[in-house]
């Protein structure tokens, strides 16, 4: 039974890994980074499930804030940049280089 | 050999514990000068030429209470501070106020401020008159620590002092190359003789665990022979380095392109004369070692040869009086070789040597200030009835320095003529042609300036000096005059004190009744006569002849010392110094920048991770992650 949380909450982390290595759209990269929280956080609730403890939910609750306050940050940079180039494509070398 | 008898001072007391002011006034001058910068543009020369004045009335004031104690209390030492007191060693800073010292300061003060009254009329118009006199001020307070202390180690302070006030002042025209280089040669060749010295006084703090003069004298009686001997030379390598003696004469003809009066008050009347005052002082490590002594005789009369021969090659005035001054210090130091007998005519040369020839640079400086600045003697002549004041202050150091009877040299030389005679017939003989000599390019001096026909430029109008520099000559040529007659009977007696002898009989009057006397008359006579053929019966010519025999191509090269020392050590030390560079620019400096080079070629490489795109980073820390998640599963397995 844990084994299928486990097979699903990789199966998860893969497209959500893959999506954020072979998209180019910047908010498509930060649905698959969200994912990739998702599936660890999965794994976290699961174990907490298998070995009878609360550690994992606390540890999730962490990964959600995290998570949270990432996409504030993280989305409002993308509009400003959208706004300012009419674009959200990750490969604009420019955007990661001073 | 007898040991010398030198006198212990005594503490000072009242106005004796002041003596720091001789030396404060002058140093606080230079410094407010040097520190007010533009504010003191306006008074700072007035208040220059006071200091030394105020210093010349202090010395007065000692020197006439030091004539009134009894003889045995005539040294006065006053303690002004401890300089270095750690574990054994311990260095106190005091001033010796002695029969010796105290002649040097009143001909330090007194001569300086005669030459600081005529720098105001010859340096009136220099931008950076302040400048100068605060580095006159700076080398009278350095003399006079070098005259006053009680200690070879504070000596040694003023020693340095006056180095560098020296070069300060040959170089003050700096922005002549011929200026600038002629100060750092001067202070390059004073520090092989600041070796000698330095050597001396670590010899003296291993051998008596003190360097002032009383553990010195004290010390030197119970010296082993070798060590008195070494330490003699070291101190003749010292004196040698500052009064321009053979081997280490070569600077002097060089300092000549500082002004005027530097040349007149450092190269000629004072700073040259310390060795000698180094040697006197001395006297008990001389005494205890004869070689060293001889050594010193020997130098003396090898640079009164030299000194001579140069004065008579020479066309440039300035230079003539610069050979005739090493030449006189040879005598000087002739004098001091012979050891206690010959210590009081040393002083006594040294002070009529400081007037007559202080009084004759001054009196170049005179003529060169008539004719723009020329110091080609073969664009003079005929100047005595230009300059009437110039040429009468100036014959009358010209008739001292040849020692015409009753004027001053005239005694002081025949005095060291007949100690060396007594001492050392080859030596007394030497001298004796020293004085022909000095004759003969003397006399060739006074008529290629003042006689003759005008080989003047054109546009020159040679004219009398302003009464600020004659005023100062006609002192001096006072002195230059009577201070012979002055000082003849006294002096000997006077320098007992220190370690001299007193001679038998001294009066006023020149010694007519001994031989030696007419035959040094003879002998100038002969040089006045063959200088006056040569130069003064017929007409010079304004260019100085091409075609001359090898001795006066010698005196015109400086006897070729320079040629000497730049083959044997310039060159050697260009060669080495460009080898040591070209290692370091090929060896050390492409060592360093090959790893520098590397560590940019590898930055180069690195940087192509660093490309701006999010999903190769991306890819990256997958790569990273993974690569960390095997290696920990591998270290679960082992």
């Amino acid at each position: 039974m844990p084994d299928l949380y486990l097979v699903l909450a990789s199966t998860l982390f893969v497209i959500g890994l893959t999506g954020f290595l072979i998209r180019r759209n910047a908010l498509i990269v930060f649905m698959s980074t969200e994912l990739m929280l998702n599936a660890a956080n999965l794994v976290f609730v699961s174990m907490s499930h298998v070995h009878g403890v609360l550690d994992g939910q606390v540890a999730a609750f962490f990964v959600m804030v995290v998570a949270a306050a990432e996409v504030v940050i993280g989305l409002s940079l993308i509009v400003t940049i959208f706004r300012a180039r009419r674009s959200t494509s990750v490969d604009n070398e420019i955007l990661l280089k001073g | 050999m007898t040991t010398l008898e030198t006198i212990a001072p005594v503490a000072a007391t009242g106005s004796f514990a002041y003596a720091w002011l001789l030396i404060a006034l002058p140093l606080a001058s230079a410094v407010i000068l040097q520190a007010g910068g533009r504010l003191t543009d306006r008074w700072g020369h007035l208040l220059a030429v006071l200091t030394p004045v105020a210093s010349f009335g202090l010395g007065l004031v000692y020197f006439l209470g030091l004539m009134g104690r009894p003889e045995a209390e005539r040294a006065v030492d006053a303690s002004v501070y401890t300089w270095i007191a750690a574990g054994g060693w311990h260095f106190e800073v005091g001033l010796l106020l002695d029969p010796l010292s105290i002649l040097f300061v009143l001909l330090i003060t007194g001569v300086g401020s005669l030459i600081h009254v005529y720098s105001l009329g010859y340096m009136a118009h220099d931008p950076n008159r302040r400048r100068f006199f605060a580095y006159l001020n700076l080398f009278v307070a350095a003399m006079l620590i070098l005259v006053l202390a009680d200690d070879y180690l504070v000596l040694f302070v003023g020693w340095e002092g006056v180095g560098l006030a020296s070069y300060l002042l040959i170089s003050f025209w700096q922005e002549r190359p011929r200026a600038a280089a002629a100060g750092k040669k001067a202070f390059i060749v004073h520090r092989i003789g600041d070796l000698g010295l330095l050597m001396g006084i670590f010899t003296m703090l291993a051998m008596f665990g003190s360097s002032s003069f009383a553990a010195v004298d004290e010390g030197a009686a119970g010296l082993a022979p070798g060590w008195a001997c070494f330490l003699g030379f070291m101190l003749l390598l010292g004196a040698c380095g500052k009064s321009a003696q053979v081997p280490l004469q070569t600077w002097l003809l060089d300092a000549m392109e500082g002004p005027t009066p530097v040349s007149a008050l450092i190269h000629a009347a004072t700073m040259v004369t310390a060795g000698v005052y180094l040697v006197v002082r001395s006297g008990a490590v001389y005494d205890q070692a004869p070689a060293a002594q001889l050594a010193v005789a020997i130098v003396g009369t090898v640079t009164l040869l030299a000194g001579a021969w140069i004065g008579c090659a020479k066309d440039d005035i300035k230079k003539v009086l610069a050979g005739s001054t090493m030449s006189q210090i040879g005598y000087m130091m002739l004098a001091a070789g012979i050891g206690p007998a010959g210590y009081a005519f040393a002083i006594f040369h040294l002070l009529t040597h400081g007037f007559f020839k202080a009084d004759m640079f001054l009196g170049a400086g005179s003529v060169m200030h008539g004719t723009g600045d020329d110091v080609n003697m073969r664009h003079y002549g005929a100047l005595a009835k230009v300059m009437p004041i110039t040429f009468v202050t100036f014959a009358a150091g010209y008739l001292a320095i040849i020692g015409v009877p009753f004027f001053s040299g005239a005694y002081s030389k025949d005095h060291i003529i007949e100690a060396a005679f007594e001492h050392n017939a080859v030596l007394g003989s030497l001298a004796l042609l020293g004085a022909g000599v000095t004759a003969f390019y003397m006399t060739r001096l006074m008529c290629l300036t003042f006689f003759g026909q005008k080989r003047w430029r054109e546009g020159i109008r040679p004219h009398e000096s302003p009464a600020a520099m004659w005023v100062p000559l006609v002192v001096l040529a006072v002195g230059a005059v009577i201070g012979g007659m002055a000082l003849n009977a006294w002096i000997s007696r006077w320098l007992v004190p220190i370690g001299a002898e007193a001679p038998e009989h001294a009066t006023w009057l020149p010694d007519f009744s001994n031989p030696l006397s007419w035959a040094v008359l003879a002998v100038v006579a002969v040089g006045v006569v063959i200088g006056w053929l040569l130069f003064g019966r017929r007409p010079a010519p304004d260019e100085a002849p091409a075609a001359v025999s090898p001795l006066v191509l010698a005196g015109r090269n400086d006897l070729f010392f320079d040629a000497a020392y730049d083959a044997a050590l310039v060159r050697p030390g260009l060669a080495l110094a460009t080898g040591v560079a070209y290692f370091d620019d090929h060896g050390v400096d492409r060592a360093v920048e090959s790893l520098g080079g590397a560590a940019l070629a590898t930055g180069r490489r690195l940087r192509r991770l660093q490309n701006g795109h999010v999903r190769s980073y991306g890819l990256a820390m997958l790569i990273g992650v993974v690569a960390v998640g095997v290696v920990l599963a591998l270290l679960q397995l082992v």
